[in-house]
């Protein structure tokens, strides 16, 4: 090991390989509720070039990898096998192109978020991806994850938005996948089982994303409802009118209360529900949908709905979304996020389906989310310190796992599957599709380094 | 006093707080140590790791914990910004107390109390024999600690020196006190060392204003540091002595309000005095949060309590470009920000602009300039460089510390920027 680090030491520089134990700590964790696991070594390549040659290392001794953004997982996609390398991209953090008349960026993986839309709406562009942790979370981690979003309704999730990638495969060998085209069939769609391979598959270095014009106009409303019912209804209206709102977010009343006990921004904390919906595009198709969408919210029941009228009232529209998860978070020491997802229609039932699920396990369960695609976050308020309550907890995120799967759902509509939820892959898919992907992970990666024990386990 | 009693009942309060924290990584996009070094160590999450690490014995390594520890210039911009409410600077100044504390500990008491790290439910028992053992451990510990608060206090003064032209503060007002007039206010002015040694007119500036105004002023005899950089540095005993004199001092007259030009001073007082003071008498405790409660920033009495409010400015006037730089312990901290605002424009010879990133830390930190200076100063440099691209003539702030650094930034890369207090700024305008 130790002639080895000396070899790392060669390629990267004495200040970018980590080896003392307290600085190994600080990437043994990622956002994720589950245990610390110590690597050996933290590497921090500054070139491409570094990238792939670190990357063939590892392979040729056999030592397992995982590639850190931020850091800012929530199913363990970033804790490292122990004993293994964790592999950062922060310092692969340029913007190499932000092309304005093809429409498209290169960017480096470590790359925050953020920092690459600002950049981008400076020309008047727009990368709509926009994930909870976009202010320190990186594109290479978005592609990773497959990210979504509050956008993710009208624009999609970060798979639209790749059109090509470089990336070292296990061997630090270079592959090249996609274009600088809006059309390409050149070979195997590789860059279609990259995103969202959670690292598993290879080591990004380059990231080619599609941006759009920036939309010139756009609206918020608040709808309060006094029956969820009413609010799903209201939800599929707007759809079936054929409006389709950039964001469509629902919160709970659990919620409400606790987000008017944080932020006193005067919510009605005896609504069932509320709805937080905004519209973009041109001028006048936005005042026309805006009016569309006020006029289905008051015919399908709301009791009262408060539109924006500038920049400053929009802002206090969703200060109450962006509170939600803060507000939750306060209540309780430990705060577990969940993202089952179900077809939109589904949604008054599988909220239905959270509150009975917290009444079984006896525990407090907030529900907030993206109402428009079906991405609801119960999050589930604990003290994981409690043995006896954890042990609920546990059992009730199967719960919510089983009942959004007999509703059509699927396990994970954002976060992805890492290690929390592995063992739970073959309910939603069968047998035959894991063995399948371990196939594909056991040609692509023989010597299981990269990632291992995500999405498919060991 | 870092008997094991103390270290135990810190280390059990700091538990509950570490938990609060959710790995979210919000911190990393304004912490400005983090901004340079991109290491997860340097950052408010990894060292809530590395402390609940620490705790739990997931590794036994306190001196590298203390040491990242120390990599911080408790600025409390990820406080501010956390999404879950961690008091980040609670836990860090406990736990500076608590690492310090512990590596001046006796190898045998240390066994004893890793011992306490790792069963918890033994805690109140061995509280209690920890009590004990106190009349033994207590005193080559205080011996200890006292030691390094000379060692601490000493650098700190010799680099202000070097800025010191003129006598200070202290030698050029006289001490005492006036009765209220117009105001019917009387306050009680806590200088702060580095307003007395380094920025002397910034203290005149708040006296001249207090006479304009008709408020009463009662400056004590002689007073202490308010005790940050003791605390900061974890030595916690030397810190409790400097709040003892400074409590007596303040005790001998009546005031309205404590009130400072220096962020630092007023969020100490405000908030790190209340924190620490469980261990003082009853008496001594109400006597903190007493004064906790009156103490503000100069800005905010004169616009909260006396009404300054801003001038009625002409268009067309020539008048100075002036930008604000927002101290980290009083944006971040106390949350007052609008007030020294509306001190400037109360002055009509200048024109305000924002600069971007106002409430960016300037990278001070007090001794964090000490210790780690390229950081500091490659923090400074981006303070700078808003500075300059504001294209204002004159840079205000509310700290004597954030003084310093953009003076040192800003003369080190020869920009022709003035760097003054707000309360100077408002005195220019009095008659």
């Amino acid at each position: 090991m130790k002639a080895l680090i000396e070899e790392f030491e060669k390629v990267l520089g004495k200040d970018n390989v980590f080896q003392d134990e307290a600085d190994l700590a600080t990437y043994s964790y990622d956002a994720a509720v589950l245990d610390p696991v110590l690597p050996s070594l933290v590497l921090r390549p500054t070139s491409s070039e570094a990238l792939g040659k670190v990357v063939g290392m590892c392979n040729e001794h056999a030592l397992p990898l995982t590639v850190r953004g931020a850091g800012t997982n929530l199913s363990g996609g970033t804790i490292p096998k122990s004993g293994g390398v964790v592999l950062l991209t922060n310092a692969l953090n340029r913007i190499l192109e932000i092309n304005e008349e093809d429409l498209y960026a290169v960017v480096e993986p470590g790359v925050v978020t953020a920092k690459f839309a600002a950049a981008v709406e400076a020309k008047g562009l727009f990368y709509p991806p926009d994930p909870g942790s976009q202010a320190v979370s990186t594109l290479g981690g978005n592609v990773a994850e497959n990210a979504g979003g509050l956008r993710g309704l009208r624009y999609g999730v970060t798979r639209d938005y790749v059109m090509g990638l470089e990336f070292f495969d296990a061997n630090g060998e270079l592959v090249k996948a996609g274009a600088r085209t809006v059309k390409c069939v050149t070979g195997y769609n590789l860059g279609g089982i990259m995103v969202g391979s959670e690292g598993t598959l290879g080591v990004f270095d380059k990231i080619i994303l599609k941006l759009i014009p920036m939309p010139p106009a756009r609206k918020a409303m608040m709808a309060i409802f006094n029956d969820i019912n009413k609010a799903s209804e209201t939800v599929s209206a707007i759809i079936a009118n054929r409006i389709v709102p950039v964001t469509l977010e629902f919160m709970d009343n659990f919620t409400i209360r606790a987000v008017e006990d944080f932020s006193h921004a005067g919510l009605p904390v005896e609504a069932a529900a509320l709805l937080l919906i905004e519209v973009d595009g041109h001028p006048v198709q936005v005042e026309e949908d805006a009016e569309k969408v006020e006029s289905l919210c008051r015919r399908l029941g709301a009791m009262s709905i408060r539109v924006a009228r500038d920049a400053t009232e929009r802002d206090k529209v969703w200060e109450a979304r962006r509170a939600a998860l803060s507000a939750l978070s306060r209540i309780k020491p430990t705060t577990v996020l969940e993202d089952a997802t179900v077809p939109r229609s589904r949604v008054p039932a599988m909220i239905r389906s959270i509150e009975g699920i917290a009444r079984e396990f006896n525990l407090t369960i907030g529900t907030f989310g993206h109402a428009g695609d079906g991405n609801l976050h119960p999050t589930i308020l604990t003290d994981r310190r409690n043995h006896q309550e954890w042990e609920r907890v546990e059992k009730a995120i199967e719960s919510i796992f089983d009942r959004a799967l007999s509703l059509g759902g699927t396990l994970s509509g954002e976060h992805g599957i890492g290690m929390a939820k592995s063992r739970f892959m073959e309910k939603e898919t069968s047998r035959a599709t894991i063995v399948y992907s371990r196939r594909i992970k056991a040609a692509l990666d023989p010597k299981n380094i990269l990632n291992p024990g995500k999405i498919i386990g060991d | 006093m870092a008997d094991m009693k103390q270290l135990a009942r810190l280390i059990k309060e700091l538990e509950d707080q570490l938990v609060v924290c959710m790995r979210c990584g919000m911190c990393q996009a304004v912490c400005p140590l983090y901004a340079e070094t991109g290491r997860e160590a340097d950052v408010a999450r990894g060292k809530l790791a590395l402390l609940e690490g620490l705790v739990q014995e997931m590794f036994k390594d306190p001196k590298g914990v203390n040491e990242r520890l120390m990599r911080c210039l408790l600025c409390g911009s990820c406080s501010a910004n956390c999404p879950s409410g961690v008091k980040v600077l609670d836990i860090f100044i406990r736990a500076r107390a608590i690492l310090t504390g512990y590596m001046g500990l006796h190898p045998l008491k240390k066994a004893v109390f890793r011992g306490m790290l790792a069963r918890p439910q033994f805690f109140d028992r061995l509280m209690e024999w920890a009590s004990r053992l106190q009349g033994i451990f207590v005193k080559p510990v205080d011996d200890l600690l006292g030691a390094s608060c000379g060692r601490l206090l000493t650098p700190l003064g010799e680099r202000h020196i070097k800025a010191l032209a003129a006598p200070p503060f202290h030698m050029r007002v006289k001490p005492g006190s006036t009765s209220p007039r117009a105001a019917g206010l009387r306050v009680a002015f806590f200088v702060g060392c580095l307003i007395d040694k380094v920025f002397p007119n910034v203290g005149e500036a708040v006296m001249r204003t207090m006479e304009h105004h008709g408020v009463g002023v009662f400056l004590p005899e002689d007073f202490a540091c308010c005790g940050i950089p003791a605390l900061s540095s974890g030595d916690a005993a030397a810190f409790d002595k400097l709040v003892h004199y400074n409590l007596q001092r303040f005790a001998a007259e009546p005031f309205d309000f404590l009130i400072t030009a220096c962020a630092t001073c007023t969020s100490t007082i405000k908030k790190l005095w209340p924190l620490m003071a469980w261990k003082l008498s009853l008496e001594a405790q109400e006597q903190v949060s007493a004064i906790a409660a009156k103490t503000m920033d100069v800005s905010q009495f004169l616009v909260d309590k006396v009404g300054v409010r801003q001038a009625d400015t002409k268009s067309g006037d020539q008048k100075v470009l002036l930008t604000y730089h927002d101290p980290c312990h009083l944006k971040k901290s106390l949350g007052v920000a609008s007030q020294p605002r509306t001190l400037l424009q109360a002055n009509s010879r200048y024109r305000f602009k924002e600069m971007i990133e106002a409430d960016w830390c300037c990278g001070m930190g007090g001794s964090f300039n000490l210790q780690h200076y390229g950081i500091s100063a490659s923090i400074g440099k981006r303070k700078r460089d808003n500075i300059v691209q504001s294209e204002c003539e004159t840079v205000a702030t509310s700290c004597p510390a954030c003084m310093l650094q953009m003076t040192d930034m800003l003369s080190q890369a020869g920009d022709r920027v003035q760097v003054k207090h707000a309360i100077e700024i408002y005195a220019e305008s009095l008659p």
